[in-house]
């Protein structure tokens, strides 16, 4: 079968905001790989971990049915991880994808993406990291990506897991970016469970990669350079080599600056906001975006107006609009999925200076529990 | 992220200056141009680029990879392009950009320009305005932050792409029709009266490495067959 043959190339705007979509309810696994069905993949490369691995092995029947097309099981994330660096720098489309301790494995390989500039696609499953083992959903692993110099999203639920990662492709291989997309959801709270999900048909897919306009040359032995011989050892001792190593470590956060035009286009802004006016903020990514909705609705039930900022991009940090967000709040609550609070790191560095609002500490849940909407309400009403 | 205009001008900025984007420095889209951090027309741009070219020392063109090799339709047309400009700016020379492999023990710089320590080529030829045309974006920008730290060139970009926040004027998705703007652009310069920095000095200069090798510039572009 050759199912891709028969797909129609469209826009990225076209295939995300114009064409007509159909409803289905699915899971979150389910979501990601319809998004890869429609995303002209080249090459996918699996290495299997709980709960990303339900997403790889449908992706791995979307080869078998002829909508990408390589596809195989890596003997590891490290070999995973590498062998996408490779594909990337071949010019073809690529993504992978990984949970928890998988994604920390891998993280060397993972950090060393942006600086080759490599286009591809990663979601990311989130699972608990720490000892003792267990595969249950925990984002702590975001933590790490946070500083990875990847691009990250963080969705709320099984659409976003649709939308971002088809998005993804098409942030990623614009030239002014050319960096990695990780796409990130909460594991089993997205993968497993269904949600309903708005499609564009089948029968379309993203235009292919053009690999020669991007930032960099990619391996081409008809076409000089070649880049196999692109990234010989700059840190070769010397006063100049360290300057380019700094000059390139700051492309990449020039990168990221650009890329905040493509997001904003593709996955329609770095935040959301509910309720803006209010005095009581709830600032939440992922997973705790959807239990702060509800927090939110019954919050107004019983009479009292509090907003939600939804954080969509975690890299690039919605920065600018964060502030203004939150230049009226007087009390802003954090809920996470992990016990380190990444997130309210991230917003009390950005609101330092910029806003009056007194920044709870909280409220956090990690290894697996739910987020139960009355810890989010305590916190929004704490006993004095 | 400054609440201030960031202006990109000529260096020494200093040891490690931010990246221009970082500091709200944003690209201009399809049909502007940026002049020093400022988004213009692409007619002002273009008149920057010329009024620079035309009146700082030792203007040098810096073509890479993009189009030193006719790697595919249209680089033939747009290498003979930027010759083209190249004749029309009294003194200019041309160092080229052809990989971006660290070059060691050391570069000539009368040879090549490397993404590595494009300084020293700048420093050495005591350079103070430059075209990049044909150069990858991630090594063109790189460069371009490394130049503006540590010298005084004014650096121009015809870029394929979208652009280049660390040059002091930046065209972007330049192709062949960009390039012959501004050699119109210098042309009318001249014609208005602006009497070139080395106006006594005919054609291309070639560096001492350059004579070294060839003995004189011999080659010549070939007719674009459209």
């Amino acid at each position: 079968m050759d199912n891709t043959a028969k797909q129609r190339v469209v826009t990225p705007d076209y295939l995300l905001f114009e064409a007509p979509r159909t409803k289905a309810f699915i899971t979150g696994s389910e979501a990601a790989s319809e998004a890869v069905r429609r995303a002209n993949v080249d090459i996918a490369i699996a290495y299997p971990i709980t709960p990303q691995s339900e997403t790889m092995q449908r992706v791995g029947d979307l080869y078998a049915e002829g909508y990408i097309k390589d596809y195989y099981r890596a003997e590891d994330e490290v070999g995973a991880f590498s062998a996408i660096s490779g594909a990337s720098r071949t010019g073809v489309r690529c993504m992978t994808a990984s949970s928890g301790p998988g994604l920390m494995r891998g993280l060397e390989t993972i950090a060393s993406w942006p600086g080759h500039r490599l286009p591809l696609v990663f979601l990311i499953m989130c699972r608990v990291i720490n000892a003792p083992l267990s595969i249950q959903p925990d984002n702590l692993e975001l933590d790490y990506m946070l500083t990875s110099g990847n691009i990250l999203l963080h969705g709320e639920n099984q659409q976003d897991f649709f939308d971002y990662t088809l998005a993804g492709f098409a942030i990623s291989e614009k030239c002014e970016v050319t960096l990695p997309v990780a796409v990130a959801v909460d594991g089993f709270f997205v993968t497993h469970a269904r949600g309903w999900v708005e499609m564009p048909s089948a029968e379309l897919k993203l235009p292919p990669r053009d690999c020669y306009s991007e930032a960099v040359p990619m391996i081409d032995n008809e076409n000089p350079p070649v880049r196999i011989a692109r990234d010989a050892p700059i840190q070769k001792s010397n006063f100049i080599s360290y300057q380019m190593h700094a000059a390139w470590q700051q492309e990449i956060h020039a990168a990221h600056e650009r890329s905040r035009k493509w997001v904003t286009r593709y996955i329609g802004g770095l935040i959301e906001v509910v309720n803006p006016d209010a005095e009581t903020m709830i600032v939440a990514s992922g997973s705790a975006v959807s239990q702060s909705r509800e927090a939110l609705r019954q919050a107004e039930e019983m009479g009292q107006r509090v907003g939600l900022i939804k954080v969509k991009s975690l890299r690039p940090f919605p920065t600018t609009e964060l502030r203004a967000a939150c230049r009226h709040a007087k009390r802003i609550i954090i809920p996470e999925f992990n016990c380190i609070g990444w997130l309210n790191r991230e917003v009390r560095a950005t609101l330092y200076g910029h806003s009056q609002a007194v920044i709870a500490d909280g409220p956090r849940v990690y290894g697996g529990i739910t987020m139960p909407t009355e810890l989010i309400l305590e916190w929004l009403n704490p006993r004095e | 992220m400054s609440s201030k205009q960031y202006h990109v001008v000529p260096g020494p900025e200093g040891l490690l200056p931010p990246a221009a984007a970082c500091c709200g420095v944003v690209l201009p889209e399809k049909g502007e141009g940026l002049v020093e951090g400022v988004i213009r027309t692409e007619g002002d741009t273009l008149e920057v680029m010329a009024r620079q070219l035309l009146t700082r020392q030792n203007p040098t063109i810096f073509p890479g990879p993009l189009v030193l090799w006719a790697w595919r339709e249209g680089v033939q047309e747009k290498a003979t392009s930027v010759l083209e400009l190249a004749r029309e700016i009294p003194g200019v020379r041309i160092i080229p950009m052809p990989d971006y492999r660290p070059i060691y023990p050391k570069i000539d710089p009368e040879a090549v320009i490397n993404p590595c320590h494009p300084n020293l080529t700048i420093s050495h030829n005591k350079i103070e305005v430059c075209v990049f045309v044909g150069v990858h974006c991630h090594f063109a920008n790189i460069t371009l932050k490394m130049i503006r730290a540590g010298t005084n060139c004014y650096t121009i970009t015809l870029c394929h792409d979208a652009g280049h926040e660390d040059s002091m004027a930046s065209l972007p998705f330049a192709d062949a029709n960009q390039v012959r703007a501004l050699t119109e652009a210098v042309r009318r310069l001249k014609r208005e009266g602006l009497r070139p920095r080395y106006a006594d000095t005919l054609g291309i200069q070639l560096t001492g490495a350059q004579e070294t090798l060839s003995q004189g510039l011999s080659w010549q572009p070939a007719p674009v067959t459209r």
